[in-house]
């Protein structure tokens, strides 16, 4: 009758379960506050928070599911990246292949797709909790202001890879947002007072987003390259500042 | 030098502290779980849009970008690109980034309260919402050519000719305009000394610059659904 105590004891009482484990799992205070400060993907966390900070009628919980569609994002966008090309006569054929040929490729297409959807909802969310709760107050502005840098991030991300598939759906979108950048002041060929600066459809701002004057193969490799490495990378940069700023501006933010 | 902190008065801290391990963490894990599980849940019914090959010959019909950008295609109907695409969305950011620095209210910091900061709170929910009405609006009430569709409607080809626009003289746009901002920016000082001399001048016209930016947004749109103004100041460089 003691055969599972006397296993557990066999598996945890040993050199190599200890080195990996270094501490057991009584619950006493004294583990609990092990059990964060000894995991390196834990001590993101203080050991102690004010308990309104663990209220999901207070957070709403949006931060941090931000953070998780973005590691989810992470995950599948890896996977995707097995099985895609960024290339012009490629591209397409390859979403067709993950919706009918890859195994659960359709399933990882579409959990990638709506995961997007999902994080541009859950972050806007958040930036509105942050505000119903005053929470950019002193001494967090500093930490708003990044939080604002990575919603713009948040938008970029998902529409740099809205051209991905190169359907006529993701071309038209990009082919709309980046017409607006002709029309910018100063920088962009059709923009007011462009002339000043001598802007033509092949030195504009839209020249320098597209790689050319219309969407073609630069386009697509630059989507490609931004949205799987450039933005994932500032972002994440990005996401280190704000998230340690939560701890050093004095934890979550809450009532005196 | 001695510090005198009787002087000070004492705080009362709460110590309402919770162990992080389990009570938040056992919370997020939880959540984790429900969105990774509702994720796989909506993939696995809800196929991702997915249409032919693009094609630069043939324009999609109508042509929309991302639905989070909707409602920035949206007010493209009622400025020129310049503005509704790109100085627009520029001074939004700008206007959140400034957000913690204007806003000077002490009160309400970590806690959810209307009572304590209602202007902060109305004009941010105002333009929360509005984003999002205009993204409703572009997403599912525009058809073919842009074209407006209720949505009981069918989205056809079929639609009734727009009534001509006309802009407005220009002396008159001017003096709209300017009389608009000025009114916007000395009124609110004149008559809430108070709201005034709490920001301070450089704060104040901030403040006011973007409010009244935002509210001058919406009462473009009125003109030209009401009177059919295309533009209210229109030169041969730049239209508003």
């Amino acid at each position: 009758m003691k055969l599972i105590p006397d296993l557990i004891k066999k598996i945890t009482n040993n050199e190599i379960w200890r080195s990996v484990f270094r501490h057991g799992y009584a619950d006493t205070p004294r583990n609990r506050a092990l059990q964060i400060i000894s995991n390196i993907w834990l001590h993101l966390h203080p050991v102690k928070v004010r308990e309104h900070g663990t209220k999901i009628r207070f957070t709403w919980c949006m931060g941090g599911i931000t953070f998780f569609i973005f590691l989810f994002e992470t995950i599948t966008g890896i996977l995707l990246m097995f099985y895609y090309v960024p290339d012009v006569n490629r591209a397409y054929a390859d979403i067709v292949d993950l919706m009918y040929v890859v195994p659960f490729g359709r399933f990882l297409r579409n959990s990638h797709r709506w995961g997007a959807h999902a994080m541009v909802i859950t972050v806007s969310v958040h930036m509105f909790r942050v505000f119903l709760t005053g929470s950019y107050k002193p001494p967090r502005q500093f930490n708003w202001v990044v939080g604002v840098i990575l919603l713009v991030l948040t938008f970029l991300l998902s529409f740099t890879g809205y051209l991905l598939p190169w359907d006529q759906l993701g071309y038209w979108a990009i082919t709309v947002g980046t017409n607006m950048a002709r029309a910018t002041p100063f920088l962009g060929h059709e923009g007011p007072f462009s002339y000043i600066l001598g802007m033509r459809p092949d030195n504009d701002i839209r020249f320098a987003l597209l790689g050319g004057t219309a969407i073609d193969a630069p386009a697509l490799l630059r989507a490609y390259v931004w949205h799987c490495i450039a933005i994932p990378v500032i972002a994440s940069a990005l996401m280190m500042v704000h998230f340690w700023r939560v701890r050093k501006d004095g934890g979550i933010s809450g009532p005196l | 030098m001695e510090v005198r902190q009787e002087k000070k008065g004492m705080i009362e801290l709460k110590d309402d502290k919770v162990f992080t391990w389990p009570t938040l963490v056992a919370k997020e894990f939880l959540a984790a779980i429900f969105v990774t599980v509702g994720l796989l849940f909506y993939s696995y019914f809800v196929d991702a849009p997915l249409r032919e090959l693009s094609n630069p010959g043939q324009a999609e019909n109508p042509a929309k970008a991302p639905w989070y950008f909707l409602g920035l295609q949206e007010v493209l109907v009622y400025f020129d690109p310049w503005f509704a695409g790109v100085v627009l969305p520029s001074i939004i950011i700008l206007g959140l980034i400034l957000i913690p620095y204007l806003d000077n209210n002490p009160k309400g910091n970590g806690y959810y309260t209307f009572k304590e900061r209602r202007f902060a709170v109305t004009t941010f929910v105002f333009g929360y919402i509005f984003w999002y009405v205009l993204i409703y609006i572009g997403t599912a009430l525009r058809g073919p050519f842009w074209a407006f569709f209720w949505p009981w409607e069918k989205w056809t080809h079929d639609f009734p000719t727009p009534p001509p626009l006309h802009n407005l003289p220009l002396p008159l746009g001017i003096i709209l305009m300017c009389g608009f901002y000025f009114a916007g920016l000395t009124l609110p000082a004149l008559f809430k000394k108070d709201f005034f001399m709490k920001l301070g001048i450089i704060r104040y016209s901030l403040t006011m610059g973007l409010l009244l930016t935002m509210i001058g947004t919406v009462i473009k749109m009125v003109f030209r659904l009401a009177f059919n103004v295309k533009f209210i100041i229109a030169t041969p460089w730049i239209n508003i």
